[in-house]
């Protein structure tokens, strides 16, 4: 296990593959696509009711909360990496330590649920 | 080095952009750029967890916090007011005053000879996580209590009750 910088060159192989493909897939769907434009042919939604307003309006912040509990778990997964590829070293005390730092987060997860926060409507 | 040059250009030009870009959609993609160059950064560096982590954490979940605080902006009235004179002032005194305690603190930063005692495999996830568990052991658990805080708290502060006004 001797990493080095250039071991990294597939990653960027691969990013720069999967950057190609967007370009190219948006570029080639401009170009190929036949175009006929008249006010009624772009509109928001051409067979639908008529749109009212604009889409800037402010949202929910329901939708914010659940952003941040998301960052939260987000960052908590992090912490599992290094536990999870050290696991057999740090044997029993890294479990230990694993479930402590769970189960403050599982207390906050019944603690959200029982707030009824992702409950969407009542 | 010739790539570093490269990719330190590409990071201090998108992040330029992001002060630049006109639209605060744009800056926050200019900012996602910003984040996968810096994570560049790390792999030159061979710190691969941070490069990962760099990612998953600011490029993906911070920035959703970002598009979501943007769309919480009513854009509509924000049509760009022109800054009162003392307010220009006010901010070139305090951006020179920022740059030179920069210029101040890096002039007297010792870096050292590059022989310490940080090998070339500092930065692995298996070394990273030895230290983790093992001598900051007390610093990882207070983690999950700041955790837990921050989800108390968000819910506090964002929950609206029954009866409330809702949208």
């Amino acid at each position: 296990m001797n990493y080095q910088p250039s071991d990294y060159l597939p990653i960027i192989v691969q990013l720069g593959a999967a950057l190609a493909f967007i370009v190219l897939t948006m570029v080639a769907t401009h170009w190929l696509g036949p175009k006929r434009h008249s006010s009624k042919k772009d509109d928001v939604f051409e067979c639908g009711i008529e749109s009212i307003g604009d889409a800037r309006t402010p949202i929910s912040v329901k939708y914010f909360l659940v952003a941040i509990l998301f960052v939260l778990f987000d960052v908590e997964i992090v912490f599992m990496y290094p536990w999870a590829v050290n696991f057999k070293e740090l044997a029993w005390d890294g479990f230990v330590e694993m479930v402590v730092f769970m189960s403050f987060l599982l207390l906050g997860f019944i603690y959200v649920i029982k707030k009824g926060v992702l409950k969407w409507e009542k | 080095m010739n790539f570093w040059y490269f990719l330190t250009a590409l990071t201090l030009l998108s992040a330029l952009m992001v002060v630049f870009a006109k639209n605060p959609i744009h800056s926050v993609l200019y900012l996602v750029f910003t984040f996968f160059c810096i994570s560049g950064h790390y792999v030159l560096l061979n710190a691969q967890f941070l490069m990962a982590v760099n990612i998953i954490v600011y490029a993906g979940a911070i920035m959703v916090l970002f598009l979501f605080v943007i769309m919480m902006l009513d854009l509509r009235k924000n049509v760009p007011e022109s800054k009162s004179n003392l307010t220009k002032l006010a901010g070139a005194v305090l951006g020179g005053t920022l740059l030179v305690v920069f210029i101040a603190a890096t002039r007297h930063m010792n870096l050292g000879n590059g022989s310490g005692a940080i090998g070339a495999q500092t930065g692995m996830v298996e070394s990273l996580g030895m230290i983790l568990y093992k001598d900051y052991l007390l610093p990882f658990e207070l983690v999950s209590v700041l955790f837990f805080v921050a989800m108390v708290g968000a819910v506090m502060l964002g929950k609206r009750e029954a009866g409330e006004r809702n949208f």
